[in-house]
């Protein structure tokens, strides 16, 4: 990214202004034109570096207040397979492989399970288990006790004046 | 948090995305058949009552070129509050949640520059003089975060 496109992704991080014509907005904040604007994301848009560009939900203000982190511990031959599989239930909004440590953390397998309450949440869980044959795998369920902090990351943000963040 | 249906079918829309054009918001207004002054006043007060936390870009961080990880610690019961304040004044903690396990502290490291990840690593480590582990993602096999609401 060169230095103009740094210092939209910084702005637009910020949130999209709720305009009719939100991309007018960041490009006269920069001093630059809307077109410059549109052009970078779109251009992000087709390396991929942009997955998306929508809402972002505080899920626990709209009652999902119950949710599960699993994870398991896979035999290399069989994760990506399991991994697929899980991803396809309809209550699992992650699905991921990460690196095991080893002794004290044998899991490489993740699963993010976000419900409404804790007991359809338990049930779920039971289901991956039983519908998969996982009940005999090492596995820990890590129901979340709290949320801490909720904040998108921040790329970039040096590269703008506070003022222009503002 | 009360919502009407005319805000469910919104979040419901603008979930998946809207298109990169001059009036981006006009085009969903249509589509959900209201008028795009309505939308925009709705989706401000959904910011205002915290329902959304932003409407912005969903990055790939590897694709951008940036160090990602999860992140975990083991925080004593007497100190939780005083490292999840230290914790959450990183500007590259991301997402951070207490969960019930030993392991009770996971967060999100998100960095410009994939070196970062092990200066921040250490950063919090001596400033809380607890163990940061690392949990690298090696690969996605499912990402879905639309809510059914």
């Amino acid at each position: 990214m060169d230095l103009m496109e740094k210092k939209i992704l910084a702005l637009l991080q910020q949130g999209l202004p709720l305009s009719s014509k939100p991309y007018e907005e960041i490009a006269q904040k920069l001093s630059l034109s809307e077109g410059e604007v549109l052009r970078a994301i779109q251009k992000w848009k087709d390396r991929g570096l942009l997955r998306r560009f929508g809402v972002v939900l505080h899920h626990d203000r709209l009652g999902y207040r119950s949710n599960a982190m699993v994870v398991f511990e896979v035999e290399e031959e069989r994760v990506s397979e399991l991994g697929r599989r899980l991803g396809t239930y309809p209550f699992v909004t992650l699905c991921y492989r990460r690196l095991s440590r080893k002794p004290w953390w044998p899991y490489n397998l993740y699963c993010m399970i976000h419900g409404k309450e804790r007991l359809v949440v338990e049930g779920q869980i039971e289901r991956l288990l039983d519908e998969n044959g996982l009940r005999d795998l090492p596995h820990a369920i890590l129901f979340t006790k709290q949320k801490l902090k909720q904040h998108g990351p921040r790329y970039f943000y040096r590269e703008v004046s506070e003022e222009t963040l503002s | 948090m009360v919502i009407d249906e005319v805000d469910r079918k919104i979040i419901s829309r603008l979930q998946s995305g809207i298109a990169v054009e001059e009036e981006p918001f006009r085009s969903v207004a249509l589509e959900l058949e209201i008028d795009e002054g309505e939308l925009l006043r709705r989706l401000q007060g959904l910011v205002d009552r915290g329902v959304l936390s932003r409407f912005g870009p969903l990055l790939n961080a590897q694709a951008l070129g940036g160090g990602v990880t999860l992140a975990a610690m083991s925080v004593p019961e007497d100190r939780f509050e005083e490292v999840t304040e230290i914790v959450n004044s990183y500007p590259e903690v991301g997402h951070n949640y207490e969960r019930d396990h030993h392991w009770n502290m996971w967060f999100v490291l998100l960095t410009e520059d994939p070196e970062q990840i092990g200066r921040v690593q250490r950063l919090i480590e001596k400033r809380t003089a607890l163990e940061v582990r690392l949990f690298p993602k090696e690969k996605e096999y499912y990402l879905n975060f639309q809510l059914q609401l």
